[in-house]
């Protein structure tokens, strides 16, 4: 028990000591997994608005497609990456294999269908006399669609907060089109595969204490604000 | 939330541009050079007066190997002789050169249940184990220490099939913790349980038999087959791992005292 304790806080104090190698590495994971989100929230979102307010021909066939998306396991996502984009493969051309925009392509595929089936079934639950409302205000398709997307802000962006969980905890594909390069690829997830691979358990745990922090952050947050909302709108 | 916008923007094109400036050199090589350490203090010494970057992507033998011929890395480090020599032969590889050898060892648990140690050659001490069904970790990952311990029991004529006998697929330090959290016997090389053994409750009980050297190689992509390699950078890196400089390196490399590599460039 006690060496746990010590493991744990020597794993705090290098973190406080705030050590360039141990941030450089959760800025690493920051900026990939933010640039995936990034890239993917709109195309998601207005996928998502499609399938929630259009019928049309094999409708139902992408939303199963997409929720069976949402269970493939990120290694498999990563090995058909690799695939694609080694050397050997068709894409092997653009020479992302073990870059980061490789590792954010991979994140973009893993959020993607989390994102679209989260905001799909919150345009679903709103109130559909929105869209009308605001049109027969002389709102333009566009503003209509922000004023729709305002009123579900919060379910949202509770689907921003679970797609950038997912994406900031994967391990499997930031590892195999990553390859674990330090100063470059190496994220939080590999590198605490690798220091467990080398008996150092202490970095492991600080940087597991960045991912478990930065949950509890973003998730106590989310729900302030929804109790907030809550609370100005029943005027109390 | 405009502000946020811009955070994520600068961050996409900070992501993209450092990718831009990519007159680096990729080594694939073998989790035992990585993970006892010697590759992080090569690199810091070449870094001394050398502008390229080495990225280092550290992987079995058997996959390192394949990323060379998929031309998706510049040069390898790695440590399975005929391997090697058909990499070579198929012009996957060209120019290999020796930089240092170890050896393999047997550890187990400090009580020695199949009595390992009374053992003098290695195919003696592996039969031992299979006879008493001990556990034994395999690497199990078509790695050098692998394809080296299939070897070994190949020329035991014995198929490791025994149910101690347990296949981890990781890295050599992976599989050692694994032995030590199974009290199991495992094949190691030397460098990486001279970095790890303070670690580990485990205790040497085979070494040194002639049959267990352990050398390693260093190749570089055939620029031929794909002519995108950092072929010039791969080159020079290569022959400083060789020249007197790079081998004194690696001869001062020691952990605890210990010398974990012995450099062999100049044996020939």
């Amino acid at each position: 028990m006690s060496e746990l304790w010590h493991t744990f806080s020597a794993a705090l104090a290098q973190l406080l000591s705030g050590d360039p190698m141990l941030w450089g590495i959760v800025g690493v994971s920051f900026s990939v997994s933010a640039s995936a989100l990034f890239i993917a929230l709109l195309p998601a979102l207005t996928t998502g608005f499609m399938l929630a307010y259009f019928r049309f021909p094999g409708r139902w066939a992408v939303i199963s497609l997409l929720n069976s998306l949402l269970a493939v396991p990120t290694v498999v996502v990563g090995l058909v990456l690799y695939m694609l984009l080694s050397r050997a493969g068709p894409l092997g051309d653009l020479n992302l294999l073990f870059t980061r925009p490789a590792m954010i392509i991979g994140q973009i595929l893993l959020c993607f269908p989390l994102l679209v089936a989260m905001s799909l079934s919150a345009f679903q639950a709103a109130d559909h006399r929105v869209l009308e409302t605001a049109r027969t205000l002389g709102a333009k398709p566009w503003q209509a669609f922000l004023t729709l997307l305002y009123e579900v802000r919060f379910a949202l962006l509770a689907a921003v907060v679970t797609a950038f969980g997912r994406i900031i905890a994967e391990v499997g594909s930031a590892m195999m089109v990553g390859g674990n390069i330090l100063h470059h690829t190496r994220n939080i997830t590999t590198a605490i595969a690798l220091e467990t691979g080398k008996g150092e358990f202490v970095q492991g745990v600080a940087l597991g204490i960045v991912l478990l922090t930065l949950a509890l952050v973003l998730n106590v947050s989310l729900g302030w604000m929804q109790s907030h909302s809550r609370v100005l709108r029943h005027g109390s | 939330m405009q502000r946020l916008f811009l955070m994520m923007l600068l961050t996409v094109v900070s992501t993209v541009s450092s990718v831009a400036l990519a007159d680096s050199v990729r080594l694939a090589t073998t989790t035992s050079t990585y993970n006892s350490g010697l590759l992080d203090y090569l690199l810091e010494h070449y870094s001394a007066d050398h502008t390229d970057e080495i990225q280092v992507i550290s992987v079995g033998t058997g996959k390192a190997l394949k990323m060379a011929e998929d031309g998706d890395v510049d040069l390898v480090m790695t440590h399975a002789p005929q391997a090697e020599a058909r990499f070579l032969e198929l012009g996957f590889g060209v120019e290999g050169q020796s930089v240092m050898y170890n050896d393999f060892i047997i550890v187990g648990p400090h009580d020695d249940p199949a009595q390992v140690s009374s053992s003098h050659t290695v195919t003696n001490a592996l039969n031992k184990i299979a006879q008493s069904n001990h556990r034994f970790i395999s690497r199990g990952d078509d790695s050098g220490t692998h394809k080296k311990e299939l070897e070994l029991w190949q020329h035991l004529e014995l198929v490791p099939q025994f149910s101690g006998y347990l296949e981890s697929g990781r890295g050599m330090g992976h599989s050692l913790h694994m032995a030590s959290e199974l009290g199991a016997y495992t094949m190691t090389d030397r460098g990486t349980w001279l970095a790890l053994k303070n670690k580990l409750n485990l205790a040497m009980v085979l070494h040194s038999d002639p049959r267990l050297i352990n050398p390693y190689q260093v190749i570089l992509v055939n620029p031929k087959r794909h002519d995108h390699v950092n072929f010039s950078g791969a080159k020079k890196f290569a022959q400083w791992l060789v020249s007197p400089q790079g081998q004194t390196v690696i001869g001062d490399f020691r952990i605890n005292g210990e010398v974990l590599f012995v450099p062999s460039a100049n044996d020939e």
